[in-house]
């Protein structure tokens, strides 16, 4: 899960790292506010979830008023695209007035989890403020990691070594900072805190002048404050619609839509609807133990997507019996009028069983008994879809 | 041969009376499964399956001394059963609870490491060897004893794979669910060197995904410690980068752990890429002689 940064810059405040002062705003109005008390010059930061947003135009500094009034209505509203939000844009709906830094260096700072050495690994550069992969893959010496042992936690010498790799003046304040975002990192189960840039201004102060947390989804059940954090309108609606219905769901840009259980069938299905000269609509995994509720739930689901022309159900049951699925195609087609394409493929557990019910259901689908046969029926589709 | 679970292998139900516990217990004792008890706290001296019921693992470990326990817990529940199993002095624990915390696993996985025991999963099918034992939720009977090795991250794609070596008449000596989190127990590599030793597996089938780099490891791995003919799969060829594909280790973040750079670094160590899932057990057969 995502957080918006001044809703990350509370949570650093929370564990006592300084941030610049800022106020939010969700209009033209409430930003002129909000610059009375921040004073000039001041920053205006749109808030998306998003990186990379100060070179699609959503951060601006602005001089004196005037300018706060023209760049805070040019970005509350604006249609923000950015290289990390792909091809859809994200509506900024609020932004964040700050007070401008004087600003001596810029130093970037994250926590994360290395899985290739199962352990918190920390990542520190003397190149804040740019994009961290680009230094990694241009200039790897600049960047200095630091594995942290999770039984044991983050230790002075942890901090010390990078400390010293930086090369800080005031390491004894870097070392309370680092060990605080540590302990941040640790209590609220994240994925990712980020400081990019972690400024040192001149009068020798360390100030995050952008944050940046992501949690681990499978731990939110702990953490009912990070939850409430939780922004809808950063997220698709069929996505949200989806989790409360425990359907693993994700909005592709294609034009079939797939109906799987299991996250790596769901993968591979979606890559045999590629294979077969088309794009998947969606990811959805119905989950292992799928109710025929579940599927029905499922099947209006892919069906809102207005981009989809046909549907390409794969089933391997395992524990979801083929019956069951079977029963809840029947109940979704029948209550809704559908007149696009359906491919069903269905293996194991009460095989036979699913393959009746659907036959005697007087409704129309194409059949493939296996995933070649699945591959050639949508291969035919080319005909009507299109 | 089969590798970690054979016909021998005792094995106690962590979770045994919940839905999900008492379901597979029964589904793992009609494949002929060496189970001989459970445990729930709070429930011991009752019976479930004709199976004795303990509070905790340690009690079931002096009453029936097993080699493995299988683990049905909820997540918030799961890190905690890992260690007790480990601290029981269980040598094989399999996970199958599916959104652990994955700063509980950083730790868990520690102290299992510490105590000698080998963790399968968590988020994973388990582990089966057919016609002996089947310690998971797979579907047992579309699995046939025989002699190539499976490895997986994923669940249901795996069937998929079983199921079209057994069209083909061809068998399984053990298929190992490792699990879709990014950190699990049983690695991609400790399979493969399993496998590798075992006299009776001839090939191996590695079935990976999108996300972190265990299948560049393991084709490091192969190219200097594997001799048998490996075949491998990567799904996930059209997942987008930065979307969590369901498992919550299937993600390409920064660039990295796509399909497409798993493949060219299986081929350039020499390892056959299944392109069409639909071809995974004819692959296999090819390779085979």
């Amino acid at each position: 899960m995502k957080i918006h940064e001044y809703q990350a810059k509370q949570l650093f405040r929370q564990y006592g790292i300084k941030t610049p002062e800022g106020i939010l705003a969700s209009s033209e109005e409430e930003a002129i506010k909000a610059s009375e008390k921040t004073n000039f010059p001041c920053v205006i930061k749109a808030q998306v979830h998003s990186g990379a947003r100060g070179k699609a135009g959503g951060i601006k500094l602005a001089k004196n008023i005037d300018e706060l009034k023209t760049f805070s209505s040019q970005i509350i509203g604006m249609e923000l695209k950015s290289v990390q939000t792909g091809a859809e844009s994200k509506k900024v709906r609020k932004v964040l007035i700050e007070q401008g830094i004087d600003i001596s260096k810029e130093l970037y700072l994250s926590i994360t989890l290395d899985r290739a050495s199962e352990a918190a690994v920390i990542i520190a550069s003397t190149e804040g403020g740019m994009d961290i992969e680009k230094v990694a893959s241009e200039t790897p010496e600049k960047i200095i990691k630091e594995h942290i042992n999770p039984v044991f936690g983050i230790q002075d010498y942890n901090l010390k070594n990078i400390a010293y790799a930086l090369d800080v003046e005031n390491k004894k304040d870097f070392c309370i900072l680092l060990k605080n975002l540590y302990k941040l990192f640790i209590d609220k189960d994240c994925s990712l805190v980020e400081i990019n840039p972690l400024v040192i201004t001149k009068q020798n102060e360390l100030i995050a002048l952008d944050a940046k947390i992501n949690f681990d989804d499978n731990a939110l059940f702990k953490h009912p404050d990070i939850v409430e954090m939780r922004d809808p309108d950063e997220e698709n609606p069929l996505e949200v619609e989806a989790s409360k219905y425990s359907l693993n769901y994700i909005k592709l840009d294609g034009t079939i839509g797939c109906m799987v259980n299991g996250a790596g069938l769901a993968m591979t299905t979606m890559d045999i609807i590629k294979l077969a000269g088309f794009e998947p609509a969606n990811f959805l995994d119905v989950g292992g133990g799928a109710s025929s509720e579940n599927i029905e739930n499922a099947f209006k689901l892919l069906l809102k997507d207005k981009n989809v022309k046909a549907v390409f159900i794969n089933i391997f049951g395992g524990i979801l019996r083929c019956d069951v699925l079977a029963e809840g195609i029947k109940h979704a087609i029948s209550k809704l009028d559908i007149t696009i394409p359906i491919i069903v493929r269905m293996e194991g557990t009460n095989k036979e069983q699913g393959a009746e019910i659907l036959k005697t259901s007087g409704l129309k689908f194409s059949v493939a008994n296996n995933l070649n046969e699945a591959i050639i029926l949508l291969k035919n589709l080319k005909t009507t879809v299109h | 041969m089969t590798i970690f679970l054979n016909k021998n292998t005792k094995i106690i139900v962590q979770g045994i009376t919940g839905k999900e516990g008492s379901f597979h217990t029964e589904k793992c004792l009609e494949y002929g499964t060496k189970i001989v008890g459970g445990v729930t706290p709070g429930k011991e001296g009752l019976t479930i399956l004709n199976l004795p019921v303990f509070n905790t693992v340690k009690n079931a470990a002096q009453a029936l001394s097993p080699d493995a326990s299988l683990i049905f817990v909820p997540p918030k529940f799961a890190k905690d059963a890992i260690m007790e199993a480990a601290d029981a002095g269980i040598k094989l624990i399999v996970c199958i609870t599916e959104g652990i915390p994955v700063l509980d696993m950083l730790s868990a996985k520690k102290y299992v490491k510490e105590k000698g025991a080998r963790l399968i999963g968590p988020n994973c099918p388990g582990i089966i060897s057919p016609e002996e034992a089947k310690m998971g939720i797979m579907p047992g009977h579309i699995h046939k004893k025989g002699p190539v090795g499976i490895i997986s991250r994923s669940g249901t794609l795996t069937y998929e794979a079983v199921y079209q070596l057994t069209q083909l008449g061809i068998g399984q000596s053990t298929c190992v669910g490792i699990g879709g989190d990014p950190i699990i127990g049983t690695t991609f590599i400790d399979c493969l060197a399993a496998f590798e030793k075992d006299s009776e597996t001839k090939a191996i089938c590695m079935v990976g995904e999108i996300g972190g780099s265990a299948e560049e490891e393991a084709a490091e791995f192969i190219r200097q410690n594997v001799t048998k003919p490996v075949v491998s799969f990567i799904a996930g060829m059209s997942a987008p980068p930065g979307k969590r594909m369901g498992h919550a280790g299937a993600i390409i973040s920064g660039g990295k752990g796509t399909a497409q750079s798993k493949t060219a670094v299986l081929e350039k160590c020499g390892i056959t890429v299944c392109k069409n899932p639909a071809e995974l057990g004819i692959t296999i057969k090819s390779v085979m002689k």
